[in-house]
């Protein structure tokens, strides 16, 4: 078995100082269409900024790397142990290089590790068998900032009316976005999953951030009420950093879950501008990133 | 663009307004979750005693904090082996979570300015108007370009809450930021807040149509 490290370090590094093209672009569209002059049109402009200066330099574009979250998918044959051990000895390097802050800190004591790691969920890997020879592994690094954003509805929901269907999900999101303001970051990026258990649906509210941002829901359904709740989040007029203007988000991701009989939950996941998630292939001895 | 030095005077505090672009030098001290619970358990409710090296800090700090600024930040640090620190990612961290401290940590220690991200709450807002201080608001996830307005490490207070949580001494050169909250009872993100909930409501009242139930 190959041993991965050296590219996963790689990979954390990109994840960390380069943010994904798309999401350049959609902040440079968000930019463009507030008012010059304006608190929000500066506080884009120092962002597309930052996000220059980051990739140029090769330091974090925001000094919350956040929970470093792993998605494995590998063919039959790998090692689970073998590449989490891998995984955690990228991160601890990522750490020393400074592409990490240390940010895994008991939750009893609160002594900071200083290397990223701790326990089972620090990092957060998740390993899934695949056919064919590829290994896939995609990261995200999720700030704490906008994980304080995130919510979880249980419908119905009286004080919203919100009832048990799509339109009680739109009414539940509608509230999740504004109750997070700026806090999170905005203009944010909103992960949604429709159902589920309470821990699944919050897994899958970050899964569904791996999409990329022009990318349509493949359930029309769905991809009419992402379409429609973006364009209602921005009429909220919180705009980027909570200044007021026109983007609060840049877009919404909803998937959706069986659930039980007696649960229907909505749950959101908050994401920043700083949107960082990256890709790594491996087929052979060829490494790609995208 | 406001160019403001610390120490800040009671009269350069009372110019500024909200949406007020101000550019921030001086010496300045990063501190957030721990260190605001620490401060106010140990100093000013005195809940609990003292421990370790706690007087020693609290007295190094005191002249520090007067008339200047804390600043709601967990860098990422180089340099933590040989102890040459230097900032490389510095962005703001979310203020509200300091709003149960906040307005007492100002007034005990005389701070004048606040620097964070998402805005503070009305217990800060009125200790503002009575210390005088303002609330000022960086970029959120700006970490790379604010890192390059901070020229030097000064020293570092309580390293043992970790990096993140450590008090940072550092000298800023033209520090970038946005008043969201002044000293005469503004707040840009009440503003904010008020108008995003009326849009709410009204919205909260509208069918689905086009999408079947």
């Amino acid at each position: 078995m190959q041993d991965l490290t050296e590219g996963i370090l790689e990979l954390l590094r990109l994840t960390s100082t380069d943010l994904p093209p798309d999401v350049e672009a959609a902040l440079h569209e968000a930019m463009q269409q507030e008012e010059p002059g304006s608190a929000a049109r500066g506080a884009l402009e120092t962002i597309l900024e930052n996000v220059e200066l980051s990739r140029k330099n090769s330091t974090p574009i925001c000094q919350d790397t956040g929970t470093p979250i792993f998605y494995v998918y590998h063919p039959a044959g790998w090692s689970t142990q073998a590449l989490r051990r891998q995984i955690e000895a990228a991160v601890v390097q990522a750490t020393q290089k400074s592409y990490l802050r240390p940010n895994s800190v008991d939750s009893l004591n609160g002594k900071n590790s200083g290397n990223n790691l701790g326990g089972h969920y620090f990092p957060t890997v998740h390993f899934q068998e695949v056919d064919g020879e590829t290994l896939t592994i995609e990261l995200m690094l999720k700030g704490g900032g906008s994980e304080n954003c995130g919510a979880q509805y249980s419908l119905p929901h009286t004080a919203l009316g919100a009832g048990r269907d799509l339109a009680g999900v739109r009414k539940a999101v509608l509230d999740g976005a504004y109750q997070a303001q700026g806090q999170g970051c905005a203009p944010g990026i909103l992960g949604v999953a429709i159902g589920g258990d309470r821990g699944s649906a919050f897994f899958t509210s970050k899964e569904v951030l791996f999409r990329k941002l022009d990318e349509p829901n493949p359930d029309p359904q769905l991809n009419e009420l992402e379409a429609r709740l973006t364009s209602e989040i921005n009429q909220l007029g919180i705009g980027p950093m909570g200044f007021g203007g026109k983007t609060t988000v840049l877009g919404v991701k909803i998937d959706s879950l069986h659930r039980l009989p007696a649960c229907y939950f909505v749950t959101m996941s908050y994401m920043c501008w700083a949107y960082r998630r990256r890709k790594m292939t491996v087929a052979g001895d060829q490494v790609k990133y995208e | 663009m406001v160019e403001l030095s610390i120490p800040l005077s009671d009269e350069a505090i009372r110019s500024l307004k909200v949406g007020d672009t101000v550019a921030l030098s001086g010496v300045m001290i990063t501190g957030r979750d721990t260190v605001h619970k620490w401060m106010v358990d140990t100093f000013i409710k005195k809940t609990r005693p003292p421990q370790g090296d706690d007087l020693e800090v609290y007295n190094a700090i005191k002249p520090l904090l007067h008339s200047s600024v804390i600043y709601h930040c967990g860098p990422v640090v180089a340099g933590l082996d040989t102890r040459q620190y230097k900032f490389v990612a510095a962005g703001p961290t979310t203020s509200i979570r300091e709003e149960p401290y906040q307005g007492a940590v100002m007034d005990h220690f005389k701070v004048k300015g606040v620097i964070g991200k998402g805005g503070m709450g009305p217990k800060t807002l009125k200790a503002c108007q009575d210390v005088p201080g303002v609330y000022l608001h960086a970029i959120g996830g700006a970490a790379s370009l604010i890192a390059q307005t901070v020229k030097r490490v000064l020293s570092v207070y309580k390293y043992e809450f970790g990096v993140p949580e450590a008090m940072w001494v550092i000298e800023v050169k033209d520090f970038p930021a946005v008043v969201t909250m002044d000293a005469h009872g503004h707040s840009l993100h009440a503003e904010v807040e008020a108008h995003s909930k009326a849009v709410l409501q009204d919205l909260l009242t509208r069918p689905l149509e086009s999408i079947p139930k």
